[in-house]
């Protein structure tokens, strides 16, 4: 029983980012996982001791996570709607703050398989193939999560009716064209 | 150089540096001379730093008490000491949602028969107990005996649990349950992620016998099928092959008896 406390507990903070950018509240984020805890404390016994502590307890917040969203759809909520409530996440600097706020809100809209994906593989760094087992799908489905997720946000944040050519103009930090 | 032609997945795989060296450096050279793709990727490499920069600062939040987990390690050794204060609370929960359940069936659809009936009845019936952390199933694992001895005589015939452990499903108990077409039995499953299945079988008077048929209750799938008089409808969120395969077993083991 001693390990849950080693491997588990490194993971808490990892565990809040990702329900709270999953689901959009943060008292219901940490509700989850707090259930995903006490689950994981319940069945640590049970699991399968050749899968990863890591995979397995994001799996737990994860479906623990997509329920509740459905729940919350079901009475009408929108993942969306808490996307301008600047409590949600706290920004650093002013100069940052605009781009992180503009990219937290098309977050928000991304449907939640998508998200998912963008989340655990760009922040969490689960490898595709972690992110496989988290979310019990094939790798290939991972990565066109992935592609279809990272081009709905670019779109997104940069339009999508822009040509490649106005977008250069607009956009400082492309290097390579000259 | 392989000569491989870039793909979608490896312009992904170059944003999350999941390359090795060799593919890199062709990935390099194709965006040197693909503009629009070049475009691209650099914008999913800014997406995902400002991302992380945006959600760093939840990671480095104070954990509130309740994420103790120490004190939550406590709570479950007590706590499985005394399985009948569970037991309470589950009685109050289930109560409620009983009751809430019970003022919204006048406003539901016409129930449908047969076969598309016991389907609904199942993800009707998945939606109440799998999401339930307390007392999911009435009779556990340790009581399984005793289950399908009540069940069987309830239904004046002989009930079996299908054995899913092949595909990662643990049987965990389950309990008796009122449809709009008498007494169901629920049997649920768990996998080590805790993904729950939920198997719903009762006597049907319609339908009898009916070929395995795929359905859908709201994001939930399932299999609902009859041989012999009783119908299985076997419902859960797990990607549908999968749900199909698990499905088809039960249904091949259920048969035997």
């Amino acid at each position: 029983m001693k390990d849950i406390l080693l491997q588990i507990e490194p993971l808490i903070p990892g565990l809040r980012r990702y329900a709270r950018a999953l689901v959009r509240n943060r008292a219901t984020a940490d509700d989850l996982v707090q259930d995903c805890l006490e689950r994981a404390v319940a069945t640590w016994h049970r699991r399968r001791k050749d899968r990863d502590p890591r995979s397995w307890v994001f799996a737990i917040l994860h479906n623990l996570a997509v329920n509740r969203l459905r729940q919350m759809q079901r009475q009408g909520h929108r993942r969306a709607d808490a996307a301008g409530d600047d409590q949600l996440f706290a920004q650093r600097t002013q100069e940052d703050r605009l781009q992180q706020r503009d990219l937290l809100r098309a977050l928000a809209e991304l449907p939640e398989d998508q998200c998912s994906v963008v989340l655990l593989v760009g922040v969490e760094d689960f490898t595709y193939a972690e992110t496989a087992e988290v979310l019990a799908v094939p790798i290939g489905t991972v990565i066109s999560r992935l592609a279809r997720g990272r081009e709905k946000l670019r779109r997104l944040l940069e339009g999508d009716t822009t040509t490649p050519r106005v977008r250069l103009r607009r956009r400082p930090y492309l290097r390579r064209v000259k | 150089m392989t000569g491989r032609p870039i793909s979608e997945d490896d312009l992904q795989a170059y944003v999350d540096d999941a390359l090795d060296e060799s593919r890199r450096g062709e990935v390099v050279f194709y965006l040197r001379r693909h503009l629009e793709a070049d475009l691209r990727v650099e914008s999913y490499r800014m997406q995902r730093d400002i991302l992380r920069a945006a959600l760093a600062p939840v990671a480095e939040e104070p954990l509130p008490a309740e994420m103790d987990l120490a004190r939550m390690m406590e709570a479950h050794r007590r706590a499985s000491l005394a399985p009948w204060r569970r037991r309470a609370v589950a009685l109050l929960i289930f109560s409620a949602g009983a009751l809430a359940g019970w003022s919204l069936h006048v406003l539901v659809d016409p129930v449908p028969a047969g076969i598309a009936a016991l389907a609904r009845e199942a993800g009707e019936n998945y939606d109440v107990y799998a999401p339930d952390l307390l007392q999911p199933v009435e009779l556990g694992v340790a009581e399984r005996t005793t289950l399908v001895e009540w069940i069987s005589k309830r239904f004046s015939r002989p009930v079996t649990v299908p054995d899913l452990t092949t595909f990662g499903f643990d049987f965990m108990g389950g309990r008796l349950v009122a449809t709009g077409h008498g007494p169901a039995v629920l049997f649920m499953y768990e996998d080590e992620a805790g993904t729950r299945l939920v198997m719903l079988s009762r006597p049907m008077r319609k339908d009898a016998d009916a070929p395995l048929e795929q359905h859908s209750h709201g994001s939930i799938v399932g299999f609902a099928w009859a041989d012999g008089g009783m119908g299985h409808s076997l419902v859960g969120h797990v990607p549908l092959d999968v749900m199909k395969s698990v499905a088809e077993e039960a249904r091949r083991q259920l048969a035997k008896i």
